[in-house]
């Protein structure tokens, strides 16, 4: 076994190394193309960093593409993405003709190897019209959609459903976010890497050297919320939950951890507005962290006591798996992914209000043990099911099924 | 029967699978939506929907064992429905069709005797899914019972599913291909057989009852079986 594939088997499980080898052979030498539009940065680069090589190790033939537009394309694309998500407002044609012109430009670069591939995956809408700038196509085309578009605005979704409707199948995290589409619509969750710097496991002296540096009282219970400062996230009603909590545990302490905002004007404001929330509470602690501070967010997760993930509205809410990975109990929204992760009284609660948060925080700060035996099983949880092992399983399962065209059963005797 | 496995010369081939889910569209808000879809679902929704949550991602001490029930408990609000369905035995039943039938028949006796039944609308949709099942050979033979605790411990998750949980819908009388295999070797086994008979399925995960088989093979077979 090869040395990637040696260290997932550590951490994952040899039996489920040993079944991706399985799936494997049968795709021995395939050619597998993903395209997205960023190679570092967000969930999908995260995720491709090891999905490709982890497949080449397994005797795929995989590769990763990026392509690249000016301003207004990516201009485009994050209207596109916000109208996915709901937010209406329509998009300027000027921007979808950049959107348009800037595909036709990477498809003139990227076509003989996508026409040649035997597998292709397109993330997200901002390739998802290299499909028809490549007539010569020869195998099959997945739409990978990492967005929650449950309820798109329709303008937008009509708009790209013109570019994706002759996909050979999509992916979407949850069936609620899938689609009316002409193909079959797979349903696979993502994952996180535990390899990763924001999930490998770290050294105790790591861990106390974060406390440290955020001025985090070690011998205090202290409560997390990492996330971005987005209204969506409900980064206010935490520090509601946390004072409300403060009466009963007088010595709690609230982190709440978030990317820089620089990108995004709402953002400055909703973290304007939660500074202001938190007043000159020494506890609370709002930090701004660099997009590359994944170690440093690992290490906070492990000194909490209790990961918080009180979001209204969440796509798949992956920050609720690493807390979860990281063995703590998570309380969290009762929305999008959070309600397939968080299973109260096993791996966490689930909350309406910050009333409702305040509550389970109390409840757990009285049960360390149950608290303990919650985050053995949410770690379990994640194990089995979240891990990018499963992930390219499923990825596997599907190009297997992709190959032979079945509709429930194929039996590669 | 089919146990797409000949058991020729007593020999039992390991196989393995891997489950993916696929959407089929089609949503439920109120109980009568969720009774029309059941009724005009394809099997595969209906299979996903008993047993495709062990081999895909979900929590494994479930409180119901299908998503029928659980959804007409948690979201439907309807407490008598979810405990009348999660006594629905899959098992019990000759084929899906047959196992579609009884879920009918539950809810239409509940829209009958509950006319707040009717009014009842939940946020959160059922969605129906289905599930593709791609099985694959892992190279791996066993020909004697005595073996099995050698073997068992070693198998994917997917291997048991196959063999243990996927089989009850390819045999008849919610066979699994274990015991049908050692049903090959008459009287010697029929004990072990029995024992793997009475292991419950639901509300465990796959290594669980991987666990669990195994302890009843090293039980029965000896611990000097290995």
């Amino acid at each position: 076994m090869s040395g990637l594939l040696e260290e997932y088997a550590k951490v994952a499980g040899q039996d489920v190394v040993f079944q991706l080898q399985q799936l494997a052979n049968h795709l021995k030498g395939k050619k597998v193309v993903h395209v997205n539009s960023t190679r570092v940065g967000g969930g999908v680069a995260e995720i491709l960093e090891k999905l490709v090589p982890l497949s080449n190790e397994l005797g795929l033939d995989t590769s990763w593409e990026v392509i690249s537009g000016a301003d207004d394309f990516y201009h485009c694309t994050k209207a596109m993405h916000n109208a996915l998500q709901g937010y209406s407002a329509p998009i300027a044609q000027n921007l979808l003709d950049a959107y348009e012109q800037t595909n036709r430009d990477n498809a003139e670069k990227l076509r003989p190897q996508l026409e040649d591939a035997d597998f292709v995956f397109i993330h997200d809408p901002q390739p998802a019209p290299l499909l028809k700038l490549c007539p010569e196509r020869r195998g099959a085309w997945v739409w990978r959609c990492h967005i929650d578009a449950s309820r798109p605005y329709r303008p937008v979704w009509r708009y790209l459903r013109k570019h994706v409707s002759d996909y050979d199948a999509s992916i979407f995290s949850l069936p609620n976010f899938s689609q009316d589409l002409p193909h079959p619509q797979y349903i696979i969750p993502p994952s996180i890497d535990p390899l990763s710097d924001k999930n490998i496991d770290l050294p105790e002296e790591d861990v106390e050297k974060v406390k440290k540096e955020f001025g985090i009282d070690p011998n205090r219970p202290m409560i997390l919320q990492v996330s971005r400062f987005d209204r969506f996230k409900d980064p206010v009603g935490v520090i509601e939950s946390y004072r409300l909590s403060r009466k009963f545990n007088p010595d709690l302490q609230l982190v709440l951890a978030g990317g820089s905002a620089s990108d995004d004007p709402e953002g400055e404001a909703v973290l304007e507005e939660v500074r202001t929330a938190a007043g000159d509470d020494p506890d609370i602690k709002v930090l701004l962290l660099p997009p590359d501070a994944h170690k440093t967010i690992n290490a906070l997760q492990r000194a909490a006591d209790i990961v918080i993930q009180k979001s209204v509205k969440e796509g798949f809410g992956l920050t609720v798996t690493e807390g979860l990975w990281k063995g703590k109990p998570v309380i969290g929204g009762n929305t999008g992914g959070i309600i397939l992760q968080v299973i109260s009284y096993h791996t966490g609660f689930l909350v309406n209000t910050p009333q409702g948060a305040a509550l389970r925080i109390r409840y757990l700060l009285r049960r360390r043990n149950l608290m303990q035996e919650m985050g053995i099983k949410a770690k379990e949880f994640v194990r089995e099911n979240y891990l990018l092992t499963r992930q390219l399983r499923e990825y596997l399962t599907l190009m297997v099924s992709l190959q032979h065209k079945a509709e429930y059963r194929i039996e590669l005797i | 029967m089919s146990s797409n496995n000949n058991f020729k010369d007593h020999i039992f081939s390991v196989k393995d699978c891997a489950l993916i889910t696929i959407a089929t569209g089609r949503r439920a808000f109120t109980l009568t939506e969720l009774r029309n879809h059941i009724r005009d679902v394809s099997p595969d929704s209906i299979y996903h929907h008993f047993w495709g949550g062990m081999l895909g991602a979900g929590f494994e001490e479930s409180e119901y064992n299908n998503d029928f029930a659980d959804w007409c408990r948690r979201n439907l609000n309807e407490i008598t429905l979810g405990e009348q369905l999660s006594v629905v035995d899959p098992v019990a039943h000759k084929d899906l069709e047959d196992l579609r039938q009884e879920i009918l028949e539950i809810i239409d006796e509940r829209l009958a005797e509950s006319e707040i039944s009717l009014f009842l609308r939940s946020t959160r949709p059922f969605e129906f899914l289905r599930s593709l099942l791609v099985i694959f050979d892992t190279g791996k033979k066993i020909t004697r019972p005595e073996d099995l605790p050698l073997i068992l411990p070693e198998l994917t998750t997917g291997s048991i599913f196959y063999h243990f949980i996927d089989s009850r819908r390819r045999l008849e009388h919610g066979f699994d291909d274990f015991r049908l295999w050692l049903e090959g070797f008459g009287e010697d086994y029929m004990q072990l057989s029995g024992s793997l008979a009475v292991i419950d399925p639901f509300f465990s995960s796959l290594r669980h009852i991987r666990q669990e088989v195994t302890e009843v093979c090293l039980e029965k077979l000896g611990r000097g079986a290995i």
